[in-house]
């Protein structure tokens, strides 16, 4: 991704969040993105933020299958004989 | 011509039970997994295990054209997502292509304009967001979004991954899974903070 020398480095940075946490970033992407978060603490903060976000949705969203459900998706394996 | 058909072939026939027990065992192993993606793809739970149903059902009966050794969760999701897609999904509308003012940092710039910036030293987003609040935000994500936050946040596919579940081209899961996160961002705002 290449921005011109007037895009404030934060918006830059904004850009990059998500390929960054997902591991989707180039290297040269990840070290830029990397080098800007040694030195802006406002950032730093959104990127650490975000990515204990990403950790709760993961948490909060899994409701686990019932054994019924269990029991009848095992039923309805074919029958060998 | 006195050859044994591989049909009749009683070697054959054993071989190819055996496959179908062990392809019947892995995809059930996987029956957690798959329906935690099910389970926010759809409303209601009702919802999740009639798919979870048909999607095995038609699983079990196809089982010949899973291809051993690639990935069989993603494969069963392919099953899933398809079928989701074909039962209810016809009648909505195109997704809402305006652009979309929040950024990525909204969220938490919605938090700290309120007065609870997130402590980072301490990051607790559970004292500000509960599970509901997540599962409501989830569910006003419209679906061809939505589709792709769950496969990638939930169900931790890659991007790679979840255009071939779904059958889009990956730059089309980048901004749909983009965009899914802005509108997810700003429901939990929405929820956290009131409307703005």
């Amino acid at each position: 991704m290449t921005y011109g020398a007037e895009v404030d480095p934060c918006d830059k940075c904004e850009e990059l969040l998500q390929p960054y946490l997902d591991r989707e970033l180039s290297e040269t992407e990840r070290a830029e993105a990397q080098s800007h978060l040694d030195l802006c603490a406002y950032c730093r903060k959104r990127y650490r933020f975000e990515e204990e976000l990403r950790r709760f949705v993961r948490q909060a969203a899994v409701e686990e299958m019932t054994p019924e459900l269990k029991q009848k998706l095992a039923e309805l394996r074919t029958s060998l004989f | 011509m006195g050859e044994t058909t591989p049909e009749a072939d009683p070697r054959k026939l054993a071989e190819e039970a055996r496959d179908r027990v062990h392809f019947e065992e892995e995809a059930l192993d996987l029956a957690d997994q798959v329906y935690r993606v099910a389970r926010r793809l759809v409303s209601t739970r009702e919802e999740a295990e009639d798919l979870m149903q048909e999607t095995y059902s038609r699983a079990f009966r196809a089982w010949r054209s899973y291809q051993p050794g690639t990935n069989l969760r993603a494969w069963l999701l392919r099953i899933l997502t398809n079928l989701n897609i074909d039962r209810g999904r016809k009648l909505q509308r195109s997704p809402d292509l305006q652009p979309l003012e929040e950024g990525d940092y909204y969220l938490y710039n919605r938090l700290e304009e309120a007065g609870r910036e997130p402590n980072v030293e301490q990051e607790r987003v559970d004292e500000r967001l509960s599970q509901d609040d997540v599962v409501a935000a989830l569910s006003a994500v419209p679906h061809d979004f939505r589709d792709v936050v769950v496969l990638v946040d939930i169900g931790d596919f890659s991007y790679a991954d979840a255009a071939q579940i779904l059958e889009i081209p990956i730059g089309t899961v980048m901004s749909r899974l983009h965009r899914g996160r802005r509108i997810l961002k700003r429901e939990l705002a929405d929820e956290a903070v009131g409307s703005a």
